[in-house]
């Protein structure tokens, strides 16, 4: 069985996000990108899935420029066999993605997807379920913890009751949440090695994706800043305070 | 505990800053069949990097011609240059002194020059491995250097491995070069094994700490360089600030002063944030945000303090030997060239003895020689050191004394001997408010768990001689309040929040009792400094 697993370039975690002065995005320069940390579990968990013996490979998969070739081979250096960049200099939305997704599918005919919940850029949480529905396969989202057996997964959601687990038919699509493991570091002959690892580049247009925004960004700004707060000396000036500013 | 795993190469080279990468790239380029490695302990090539910073281009002319076309992401040519010294409120433009002339030299982001230079050296087959720590040194059964061991990774904080334990592999090499910045772990071990020190001055040190800052438009003019002496520091205590003005509105500001100051109760990070309250600096940032901020220490000591900088198997170069020219307050020119050095004697020679004798005819120690008056100079206060360093620089270092340089941890004055200046310090409205807070853009990060980096090695000083003699002055000096007492009576004791170090090594240099012995966390942790 392949898997296919979903890698996205965002900006780090770490990174103290700023909004661009005119409000245009995100300012991304000289800032430190990773891979998205879901997409790192879901790897993880590929690569569990096939140390165990249920899997022969794994495939990493990303769409954007060149420079996300690097995540890519963070990707192999973890362990992954080999990996495909779907080449294209614009930002796909999440239906677009599913579709250029969709064709590696075919082209690959996994067993397994396995992305990440959502990506902490955006925070869309929809190219999985997307996929799955173009795939016309079971989905299972949010994942903490994934048992195969044979043909079909037992997978345990995180839903806002509680955990839920749900058993489906493989082919699927599972996207993971942050409890689901904790992925590995990276052993440093492993950087060498992933150099030597295969990495396909496919142009988008030659999946023949039309690309669509169907969303537009009309503008980024900063939550804004709280206000200096005062210290009151008892509960009676607390009472005036809010009745001075309307609150009570 | 199993059998390590190791990786074979001609030379490591331990940090990935201007020394250890411009070494890289020489070594490349001179001999490109051998197989080199830069190991680096930040998450990222740059992310622990922090300077000025204004360069002389000349090693980059010399290491990477036609650089200008193509050249680093942050790099303003200087237009201009003013140094003032101020008072409370006043200010006077002194005269700039030739050291300190800047025409036809570039503001730079060290960090991001860094990112770029080690892009060149990978294209030249430089396999570089940031996000690892080299924690200890390999030794050779004949005992001289043979490599490093990278930090094992996934161990909890009580030194238990998790599940995400990895052991950290041995990088073997016949040569390893020891860029790892001012003082460095591994340096500082092997200074003390190999003795490197026993013909040289002890080393003296500098803080300094940075923002970055975005600036209402206008108010920035690019190409401007700026340095400003006199207060918030009082005569006795060595230092300065610098405001260098880049493009987009964005301005680094920056104060550094001298860690053989004697007031126990001195906080840096406050001095630094009064200067930008003086009227001149308040101005210009007043309306403005803070992008990014850091510490880091700097080597003062020059001339007299360098050590010996060759050691069976391995070098030592750069701030890690401490090459920084002070009066001309640059450091990269002198790293740079100290690793192209290094690379050509390694590559005529496939062997690191006679490197120190080359590196003491070079231009990197003539130049030390020239200026190495002026910096103790200052020992005797600002004004007798201002003139002292004028003739320095009229006679161009050729008078025949040489003074002698302190060790900063000695400097300190006991609580009872110390009588401090009223420093007539204002009420601040800048950000960042206090330490915790501009350790929020240094943007530091360290899994809680894992051991703390920050080694007491005698735990009770803190608590009673320290307490009584200096009332605990780490949690004043380190900037980003790493070190706190906390509790009362006889549950009182010295708490370290190791989360926010920004590794700039102040605690290990200017801790009274020496008892603060800092180690490499595991790699990948501390500051993730942008555009610093």
């Amino acid at each position: 069985m392949k898997i296919l697993v979903g890698i996205k370039r965002v900006v780090d975690y770490n990174v103290r996000v700023r909004v661009l002065p005119d409000g245009s995005g995100v300012d991304t320069d000289g800032v430190k990108m990773s891979v998205n940390p879901f997409d790192e579990i879901a790897l993880e968990e590929a690569l569990r899935i096939r140390e165990a013996g249920n899997a022969d490979e794994v495939i990493v998969v990303s769409a954007g420029g060149d420079e996300c070739q690097q995540q890519l081979r963070t990707g192999l250096a973890m362990g992954a066999d080999r990996a495909i960049q779907i080449q294209t200099g614009e930002s796909l939305q999440p239906l677009s993605l599913a579709r250029a997704f969709m064709k590696v599918i075919e082209r690959e005919e996994p067993g397994l997807v396995i992305l990440g919940k959502q990506a902490i850029d955006d925070d869309n949480s929809q190219t999985g379920q997307m996929l799955a529905a173009l795939w016309d396969r079971p989905q299972a989202t949010f994942a903490s913890r994934v048992v195969l057996n044979g043909s079909s997964a037992a997978v345990t959601r995180e839903v806002d009751a509680g955990l839920e687990t749900i058993e489906i038919d493989l082919p699927a699509v599972i996207t993971v949440d942050l409890r689901l493991n904790e992925p590995r570091f990276v052993k440093l002959p492993d950087i060498m090695k992933a150099k030597r690892k295969p990495l396909d580049v496919i142009p988008l247009d030659e999946l023949g994706v039309t690309v669509e925004g169907n969303l537009s960004v009309t503008r980024h700004a900063p939550p804004a800043q709280r206000e200096k707060g005062i210290m009151v000396e008892d509960a009676a000036q607390l009472v005036q305070e809010l009745k001075n500013r309307g609150l009570i | 505990m199993t059998e390590r795993e190791i990786m074979e190469y001609d030379v490591i080279i331990v940090g990935a800053g201007p020394a250890g990468l411009s070494c890289a790239i020489r070594l490349k380029q001179l001999k490109s069949d051998l197989m080199v490695a830069v190991i680096e302990k930040s998450s990222e090539i740059g992310a622990h990097i922090l300077s000025g910073a204004v360069i002389e281009p000349e090693p980059l002319d010399q290491l990477l011609p036609g650089w200008r076309n193509d050249p680093p992401p942050i790099c303003i040519p200087v237009e201009g240059d003013e140094i003032w010294l101020l008072s409370q409120t006043g200010r006077r433009k002194l005269p700039t002194p030739p050291q300190q002339k800047n025409h036809g030299n570039y503001i730079v982001s060290l960090g991001a020059m860094c990112a770029w230079m080690a892009s060149r050296a990978e294209a030249l087959e430089v396999d570089i491995f940031p996000g690892y720590a080299a924690s200890d040194i390999h030794f050779t059964s004949e005992g001289s250097v043979g490599g490093v061991i990278i930090g094992d990774m996934g161990i909890d904080r009580d030194g238990q491995p998790k599940d995400s334990y990895m052991q950290g592999i041995e990088i073997h090499a016949p040569v390893t070069i020891l860029s790892e910045g001012v003082r460095g772990h591994l340096s500082k071990q092997l200074i003390r094994k190999f003795e490197l020190d026993k013909d040289s001055d002890p080393q003296s040190y500098g803080i300094g700490m940075k923002e970055l800052w975005r600036v209402q438009p206008g108010k920035s003019k690019p190409g401007l360089v700026q340095h400003t002496t006199g207060w918030p520091l009082d005569s006795h205590t060595y230092g300065g600030s610098f405001i260098y003005h880049l493009d987009k509105d964005r301005i680094a500001i920056g104060f550094v002063c001298g860690l053989d100051y004697e007031d126990p109760k001195f906080v840096p990070f406050e001095a630094f944030q009064q200067m930008k309250h003086h009227p001149m600096v308040h101005e210009l940032l007043e309306g403005g945000e803070v992008l990014s901020t850091g510490a880091r220490a700097i080597s003062e000591g020059g001339y007299q303090s360098l050590p010996k900088t060759e050691m069976p198997g391995a070098l030592i170069i750069g701030d890690a030997a401490g090459t920084l020219n002070v009066p001309k307050i640059k450091g990269t020119h002198q790293a740079m060239r100290c690793g192209i050095l290094a690379a050509e004697h390694i590559a005529e020679t496939s062997a690191v003895e006679g490197f120190d004798a080359r590196l003491r005819q070079s231009e990197v120690v003539r130049e030390l020689y020239k200026v190495r008056n002026i910096r103790p100079a200052f020992y005797k206060g600002f004004w007798r050191g201002f003139f002292r360093a004028a003739i320095e620089t009229v006679t161009a270092g050729k008078l025949p004394t040489t003074l002698s340089i302190h060790a900063d941890d000695a400097s300190l004055k006991k609580l009872d001997d110390y009588t401090p200046p009223d420093r007539k310090w204002v009420d601040r409205d800048l950000a960042p408010r206090d330490r915790l807070a501009s350790v929020y853009f240094a943007a530091t990060e360290h899994d809680e768990d894992q051991p703390v980096h920050l080694k007491i090695l005698e735990p009770d000083i803190c608590t009673t001689r320290c307490t009584e003699e200096y009332d605990n002055p780490c949690t004043r000096f380190c900037p980003a309040q790493v070190y706190e007492m906390v509790g009362d009576g006889d549950s009182r004791q010295l708490q370290i929040n190791s989360a926010n170090c920004v590794h700039c090594k102040t605690c290990d240099i200017k801790d009274p009792y020496q008892i603060i012995n800092w180690v490499t966390p595991e790699g990948g942790s501390g500051p993730n400094y942008q555009n610093m």
